[in-house]
């Protein structure tokens, strides 16, 4: 074995040494690198209960309700669902339908109190008409089905 | 053995290396002014405007790419930095050195321009999500990879501690990229990947690749511009660059 044979392996040794402990590090601190937790899962009590956590997931369509500058709106993972109220500006993605990320506590009532809310905005980019044929299309196949 | 087609290892001379580099820059810099006039033509005046965002999606032209940028960059200088341990080549260490400050430059971007759709869109400037903070991880890594190699005199043994950080810092990068799938991040997923179709339209599409072909260009036009004077630098004392035609003078 050449020297420089012995210093490559010791690099891709050290790299996969390197990659393994990460792997290992991350997976043990999975739940703290979560930003938010779905409904789903605070239903199975993974979600921290002492402290104020984020919650995630789409705005059911027709929940929500506005009085004054106050906000009621449900959370739902399409599973389970929390509803969520909250004062203060909304952002402007947010509607209903899309996707949600609020802050906040969970209320022993289940009601979830939200000290800020962001919208996660999703993957697809498309111009208006594009978009327009896309619902059209969606409304057609419902009317087939139907 | 029988004699390769090109001797590669006649450029990892610095004496060599220089005309080359001098040679290809300019080519890549107009390549990049190119690129860059269409790209951001396109991003401009050709995209439509998004069904949700306005024209404040317009940022990915810059946004994405200069994310591309910031990962890419840096595995290319984890590459230089295992050549350089392995072979022991000079010429590795200030390829590295070369590539960082743009690195950085992007990784910034990439984080700036962030920010400033973040705050319309999502309704804050920065969260610490995972691929939010692993993407700071990264310009920090850029910072300390700067940092460690300037606070060194001897240009080996700087080459030497910066390729280490560079190694060790390359398992960041699969973090920041597969971060939106791992774990639950208020950042998108992405729209454009090698396993599925994109989901964007075809011209916002054309527009951010041609702004990624242009980052590239002038990635490489820099750091060829750059590793030059490093080369210069280090060699000053070199009976080679006495002899150049620009010495002469």
């Amino acid at each position: 074995m050449k020297a420089r044979h012995k210093r490559f392996a010791i690099i891709l040794g050290g790299l996969a040494a390197l990659g393994i402990a990460a792997a290992l590090i991350l997976n043990a601190f999975q739940s703290n690198l979560v930003f938010f937790f779905t409904p789903t899962q605070v239903a199975n009590g993974e979600a921290p209960k002492d402290r104020a956590f984020r919650i995630g997931g789409l705005v059911k369509e027709g929940s929500l309700q506005r009085t004054d500058i106050t906000a009621r709106f449900v959370v739902t993972d399409t599973a389970k669902e929390i509803p969520v109220a909250y004062t203060g500006i909304l952002p402007d993605l947010f509607s209903e339908g899309k996707g949600v990320v609020a802050q906040g506590a969970l209320g022993a009532d289940g009601k979830f109190t939200a000290t800020e809310v962001l919208a996660k905005h999703d993957e697809n980019y498309m111009p208006p008409e594009a978009k327009h044929a896309v619902d059209q299309a969606h409304e057609a196949s419902k009317t087939l089905k139907q | 053995m029988s004699q390769p087609l090109i001797n590669w290892f006649k450029f990892a001379s610095p004496a060599s290396f220089y005309p080359l580099a001098g040679k290809l820059w300019p080519w890549f810099a107009a390549l990049a002014a190119a690129l860059t006039a269409a790209g951001l033509w396109i991003s401009f005046f050709v995209a439509p405007t998004d069904f949700q965002q306005g024209e404040g999606y317009r940022i990915i032209f810059i946004h994405v790419p200069a994310s591309w940028m910031s990962m890419f960059i840096y595995c290319v200088m984890a590459f230089w930095s295992a050549i350089g341990i392995g072979f022991n080549t000079r010429l590795s260490g200030m390829m590295s050195a070369a590539l960082a400050p743009t690195g950085a430059l992007f990784a910034f971007l990439s984080l700036w321009t962030g920010a400033l759709w973040g705050k319309p869109m999502w309704g804050a400037w920065w969260v610490w999500d995972a691929r939010l903070t692993s993407e700071l991880i990264l310009l920090f890594l850029y910072l300390g990879y700067i940092a460690l190699t300037a606070a060194i005199d001897d240009p080996r043994r700087a080459d030497k501690a910066g390729a280490i950080v560079s190694l060790v810092g390359v398992v960041n990068v699969p973090i920041i990229y597969f971060s939106v799938k791992w774990w639950n991040t208020l950042h998108q997923g992405a729209s454009v990947s090698m396993t599925k179709a994109p989901t964007m339209a075809a011209t916002m599409l054309w527009g951010m690749l041609l702004m990624a072909l242009a980052f590239w260009m002038y990635s490489i036009a820099v750091a060829l511009y750059r590793v030059r004077s490093i080369i210069l630098e280090r060699e000053r004392h070199a009976t080679w660059v006495a002899e150049l035609p620009e010495m002469q003078r």
